[in-house]
């Protein structure tokens, strides 16, 4: 095995943070990496990994790269891979890297193996290991082609920590177009504006279920503020209009892993669990002994919600 | 317009808890196969893009559904035939013989042939939860693809503008069909779709539509081809093995609290979170 390329993403100029746990990826398989940072403003904002020990940065500084439109990024991710001779490719498992990196694989005639928990490098030959199921079992895997694509899930791989250094940075001119390319438009991104941090990042969620109705704000807003934590919800508290869809916590939402979740009138389907089961400390509070998420939480609270938030909260400002 | 669905079914995802391996192989027996839920989610848009919602036992368009397997998935198809497509296709092959990358590229041949308008797809199969049949098909067809449609838009069947479902909000596409396009839950709200046919006020019913007995009779009789797999991907290497499969390590049994401020002592002192 010679050589891994992190796929970074960007976001208003900026290097998203998901994208150190791609680079954990990397650090863990041992081999030597490069990271290139597709996108208008990376030649800036490449400076933001030059600390994370990779041999060098590549920046494909271009407006036609903007919005990370799997269309446009896709070719240059190729290019660059074929061009460097690298051997993984590895990108975060957000929905940047589950849109792209497909349409990279397929491109580079790669085996795929999407959204991964772990890896070990055994003599070079790499194994991957992957939630299956809903997390209710684990696949083991290796792919049969020279070159690999991989995205890792951000809640197991955490985000590496800078160790200094000053890799170089390069910039890289971007591929030759793609003709479908020119039959997509992004017309608009519309960014749930908070000032929590990003569910993907936080320490604590506290996460609500459709119990809580229309108070679904006014009982776990004050909670969260006070815990620095980022909201989440279930699946059915989104369905009922509760709360918004990108704050969806499971299987097909994000998955999460904080030291403490807080699961609050959730009553813990098997897609909920597959979303948040890697957490650290998990707490339920649900007024149904019986509800499945009881039978993964390692602090259960049987008790009504609507009084028991409050108490929570004005418990903690103590 | 014409739209190609393709189908998977899977171990019913309500019992996936009970989802067993045995030295290192899944075991799926005893588990009642559904078709995945992301995939009636595309047949139901499909159906949407291709009436008009007023009246929608009018078919004002194509949509052939397509899944992978032996004889016995032709249940997953029968029962799409069944809400309202037209025709369906299985090709011949065994779980086996199958990974992402060989369905995508037998697919393409099979858009080849069919020339949809549209190809559309659940965004991940809720057993392998991999999430890459649309991008890989849209690459090998050359085609630009929306993923996570939470809305779609008609433009007159030329286009689509779809509203996708991204991690801290969303982005809207505009793509020029043909187009591959993936969908997520919420693409089944009652005004998540709208087609060139259907009023702008009209709502439909959340979630998906049922079969009624007459058009499960009926669906009987609707044209169900076979195609072999080796007629559509001469090369036929998996990209991926697995090697083994395990269950997770179980979580270790938690205790119930019995008031707030016991729990707020625990997370201090025992858990040491707060």
């Amino acid at each position: 095995m010679a050589n891994t390329l992190v796929i970074a993403e960007m976001h208003e100029g900026k290097v998203r943070k998901s994208t150190q746990s791609a680079i954990n990826f990397a650090r863990q398989i041992g081999a030597p990496f490069s990271i290139l940072v597709p996108g208008p403003g990376s030649k800036a904002a490449a400076a933001e990994v030059t600390g994370f020990g990779a041999q060098k940065i590549l920046a494909a500084d271009d407006a036609y790269l903007a919005n990370g439109v799997a269309e446009c990024v896709a070719p240059t991710i190729a290019e660059v891979a074929k061009n460097g001779g690298y051997d993984v490719v590895v990108v975060t498992a957000s929905s940047f890297g589950k849109d792209v990196a497909p349409r990279v694989a397929a491109k580079l005639g790669a085996g795929y193996v999407p959204d991964i928990s772990g890896v070990k490098n055994e003599g070079g030959k790499l194994s991957f290991r992957r939630p299956v199921f809903a997390g209710n079992a684990y696949g083991n895997c290796h792919v049969n082609t020279p070159v690999q694509v991989v995205s890792v899930r951000q809640s197991e791989f955490s985000a590496a920590e800078p160790t200094g250094g000053a890799s170089p940075i390069e910039s890289v001119p971007i591929a030759a177009k793609d003709p479908a390319a020119e039959r997509v438009s992004f017309l608009s991104m519309e960014a749930a504006k908070s000032e929590r941090p990003d569910l993907g990042e936080a320490r604590v969620i506290v996460s609500g279920g459709r119990a809580l109705k229309e108070q679904f704000s006014t009982l776990l807003d004050p909670l969260a503020n006070l815990l620095g934590a980022a909201v989440g919800a279930s699946r059915a508290a989104c369905d009922a209009g509760y709360a918004t869809p990108e704050l969806q916590v499971g299987q097909t939402g994000r998955v999460v892993a904080p030291q403490l979740y807080i699961a609050i009138g959730i009553s813990g389907a098997i897609q909920h669990l597959a979303g948040m089961k890697s957490s650290k400390v998990i707490v339920a509070i649900n007024k149904d002994p019986d509800a499945p998420i009881f039978q993964v939480a390692d602090y259960g609270l049987v008790a009504d919600l609507f009084t028991a938030v409050p108490e929570l909260t004005a418990e903690l400002k103590k | 317009m014409k739209i190609l669905v393709p189908l998977k079914r899977v171990a019913d995802p309500d019992n996936a808890n009970k989802v067993k391996v045995n030295a290192g192989k899944l075991e799926t027996t005893g588990l009642e196969w559904k078709p995945n839920p992301f995939d009636e989610y595309a047949v139901e848009t499909a159906l949407r893009l291709t009436e008009n919602g007023a009246n929608p036992k009018a078919r004002l368009g194509e949509v052939v559904v397509v899944t992978f397997g032996g004889k016995d998935t032709e249940t997953t198809l029968r029962s799409a035939l069944a809400t309202g497509a037209d025709r369906a296709i299985r090709v011949d092959g065994a779980d086996d013989q199958l990974d992402g990358d060989i369905v995508a590229r037998a697919l393409k041949a099979l858009v080849d042939k069919e020339k949809p308008d549209v190809v559309l797809c659940g965004k991940q199969a809720v057993d392998g939860d991999s999430n890459q049949v649309a991008q890989l098909l849209a690459e090998y067809l050359g085609w630009p693809q929306a993923t996570f449609a939470g809305t779609i838009k008609s433009e007159d069947d030329k286009a689509l503008v779809v509203g996708r479902e991204v991690d801290g909000g969303s982005i809207h596409l505009r793509v020029t069909l043909p187009a591959v396009v993936s969908v997520d839950l919420r693409i089944v709200a009652p005004k998540s779709v709208k087609s060139k046919h259907t009023a702008d006020s009209h709502a439909y019913p959340e979630g998906v539509r049922f079969a009624a007995l007459m058009a499960i009779m009926a669906a009987k009789k609707k044209p169900l081809g076979e195609v072999k797999l080796a007629d559509l991907t001469s090369d036929t290497a998996l990209k991926i093995t697995y090697t083994s499969f395990e269950l997770p390590p179980a979580r270790k049994a938690g205790i119930k609290v019995k008031s707030v401020p016991e729990l707020v002592e625990k997370l201090k002192s025992e858990a040491k979170v707060l």
